[in-house]
């Protein structure tokens, strides 16, 4: 790990104040410190970052934290708590129509793992018993659409396709479509757009007009740094999402960008990609995220025993 | 537009958000004070320049204000570019060329920055400039990412060498060498699959294209780049590093600057490991790469309206 886990960090700073006694306020700011140089380096955004600091050391001065022989300890249980708060607490589902189908969009940035969790989603739905449809409404990224027609031949589910057509002809088209075939599940994967191109917004403002998606889902690369809160309002004011899944989450991003987009858009983050293979996709799980930010790993199963 | 009006517009979005944050800083201070520079802190995190470059940065200019090269909010922008230039200097050229063509170029990256785009960049600006590019499906993993690099040959009128999906990549980067040279190519552009740099398998399989390729030309490859997405935060410099310990890396490719991502990682970057940036994507285009320059960055970057 190349950051010194932030546990360690906090038991070295109250370790040299343990001769002194008991613990004072700024004793725990200085702790403080350290936890939001943890969160910052996490790529957790600043402004998310100042009030979650101001609210922890609300909770941290009080008599419990300061008298405690362990006082390391309490703060990081304090900061896990409102970490994983902030992220929603319990695990989110997406919700599934009474009148089928049930209309899935993916949204997101360009290279965020749309097209790949595309492919994901179906296949876990797939194995719950659904009959999913993929949708190749990507008609601008070279090859977008024989992406999605190789990964329905893998996992053995069809895939509507319409070429270069309009993207809000297609959607309304396999809507129609997966009604006909009586597809249950209808998962349309969308080209990826920066938040600032307003035509290509309008685009998905369209397509959701048109076909009323149950569940828009933004698509985040776990890698995204302070940004994120910029892009996750943008979507969330044009289009209104209904949750996040967050991608890559194999590699070593301790993922901040999570935090900050639950923070800003108030939807919960409902799956995570850990992997390029089609079922490396997992629910998601709000406590393990919280210490994967803090860079802690399995410390915390000691700080429950304090 | 000239190559300077270009980057800046490419830039139109990155410099509004830092700039003027900065200048609204400067507007709302009559003194320097703690608060200020609490500010002024922010707004460098906001940008990805991460913990360290940015107490870097805030020490300089503490020291700035101690020996009164800084009196006033109105003395710091000045002060920030000279500081962010001189971290930025000592580029080396965008080009790489080999006494003895053909020139290889090896393109790595996580998933999904951009290197496959780039490579079809890279193709229309040498293809321009006279040269005879060869591409490399080096892709044989990802769904249909040779279909897509041959969209990219397609539309640079470049030839593509390619294998089966799922064939070993190491024997696509042999034959994509061994072409280039019997063709007379001027330069041949090897396409990789995304990886995360904290994969040891995948690392291994790339050193063993970085060994298929220099048995083949001695030197080669004469440039290995490293993509990076300019909306990654503090993750970028782990890849740079451990992409580094892989294979040796001559420079980095930053794309998706035409978001509103600012691209603050090349400070921290360059601050921290030494590797420069040589081209900028500021678009999906097939013009859309621009050489990097590290004055013409800093100044974009706190260009005037
Ligand atoms: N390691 C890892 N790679 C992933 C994950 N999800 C997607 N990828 C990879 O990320 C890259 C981009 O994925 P795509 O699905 O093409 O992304 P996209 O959002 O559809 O891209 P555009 O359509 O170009 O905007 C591919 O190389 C995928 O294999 C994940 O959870 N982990
Ligand atoms: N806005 C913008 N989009 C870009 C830029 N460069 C690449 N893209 C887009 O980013 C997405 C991913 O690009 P690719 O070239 O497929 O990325 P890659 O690194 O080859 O991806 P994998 O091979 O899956 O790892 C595509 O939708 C590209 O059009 C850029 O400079 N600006
Ligand atoms: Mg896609
Ligand atoms: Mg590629």
């Amino acid at each position: 790990m190349v950051f010194e886990s932030l546990a360690d960090k906090l038991q070295q700073t109250f370790k040299k104040l343990r001769g002194r006694g008991k613990l004072s306020e700024s004793d725990v700011a200085d702790a403080l410190k350290e936890v939001r140089m943890a969160l910052l380096e996490a790529d957790v955004n600043f402004k998310v970052v100042k009030d979650l600091i101001a609210k922890i050391k609300e909770r941290a001065i009080g008599q419990e934290v300061l008298e405690s022989l362990t006082p390391a300890q309490h703060v990081i249980k304090i900061v896990n708590e409102e970490l994983t708060n902030l992220m929603g607490g319990t695990q989110s589902r997406i919700a599934i129509a009474s009148r089928p189908p049930t209309v899935i969009m993916l949204v997101g940035l360009q290279g965020a793992g749309k097209t790949t969790t595309a492919g994901k989603l179906a296949h876990l739905l797939k194995r719950q018993g659904k009959r999913p449809l993929m949708v190749a409404a990507d008609i601008y990224r070279p090859a977008a659409i024989k992406q999605l027609e190789v990964l329905g031949q893998q996992l053995e589910i069809p895939v509507f396709t319409m070429g270069q057509e309009n993207p809000v002809n297609i959607a309304k088209k396999a809507v129609d479509q997966a009604l006909m075939m009586a597809r249950d599940i209808v998962i349309i994967d969308t080209a990826g757009r920066l938040h600032i191109n307003e035509e290509l917004m309008n685009e998905l403002k369209s397509i959701k007009q048109t076909v009323k998606p149950h569940e828009i889902l933004l698509v985040v690369d776990a890698m995204t740094g302070q940004d994120a809160v910029n892009v996750a309002e943008s979507f969330n004011n044009d289009l209104g999402i209904d949750g996040i899944i967050l991608t890559k989450l194999d590699g070593d991003a301790r993922g901040g960008a999570a935090l900050s987009i639950k923070a800003v858009t108030g939807q919960p983050i409902k799956f995570a990609g850990i992997g390029e293979k089609l079922d490396a996709l997992e629910p998601f799980h709000p406590d393990r995220m919280a210490s994967r930010i803090l860079g802690m790993g399995d410390v915390l199963s000691l700080i429950e025993k304090a | 537009m000239g190559f300077f009006d270009k980057l800046k517009a490419g830039l139109e979005k990155t410099r509004k958000s830092f700039t003027e944050k900065i200048e609204q800083l400067v507007i709302g201070y009559a003194t320097i004070d703690d608060e200020f520079l609490d500010d002024l802190e922010a707004v460098l995190l906001s940008a990805d320049v991460g913990v360290a470059t940015t107490s870097k940065l805030m020490a300089e200019i503490r020291k700035g204000i101690k020996d009164k090269l800084i009196n006033s909010p109105d003395d710091l922008k000045p002060f920030l570019q000279e500081k962010i230039s001189a971290m930025l200097v000592g580029q080396s050229p965008a080009e790489a060329a080999s006494h003895n063509p053909p020139t290889v170029i090896l393109v790595v990256g996580v998933n999904g920055v951009g290197k496959t785009t780039t490579i079809g960049k890279l193709a229309s600006y040498y293809c321009e400039n006279g040269k005879k590019v060869l591409l490399a499906a080096g892709d044989t993993f990802r769904a249909a990412a040779i279909d897509q690099i041959e969209i990219w040959g397609q539309r640079t009128g470049t030839e593509v060498i390619k294998h089966a999906e799922g064939s070993d990549p190491a024997a696509v980067a042999f034959d994509a060498v061994q072409a280039a040279k019997a063709r007379k190519a001027d330069m041949v552009i090897i396409d990789t699959a995304g990886r995360l740099h904290t994969k040891s398998n995948l690392m291994e399989e790339l050193k063993k294209i970085n060994r298929v390729i220099a048995k083949e030309i001695a030197d080669a490859p004469h440039e290995t780049l490293l993509v990076l997405d300019a909306t990654t935060g503090q993750n970028a410099i782990n890849q740079a590093k451990l992409f580094g310990d892989a294979v040796k890396l001559s420079g980095v490719v930053l794309t998706k600057l035409d978001g509103t991502a600012k691209g603050g990682v090349v400070i921290a970057i360059n601050n921290e490991l030494g590797l420069p940036v040589k081209w900028v994507g500021v678009g999906e285009g097939v013009n859309d790469l621009r050489p990097f320059v590290a004055a013409d960055f800093a100044a974009a970057l706190f260009a005037d309206k």
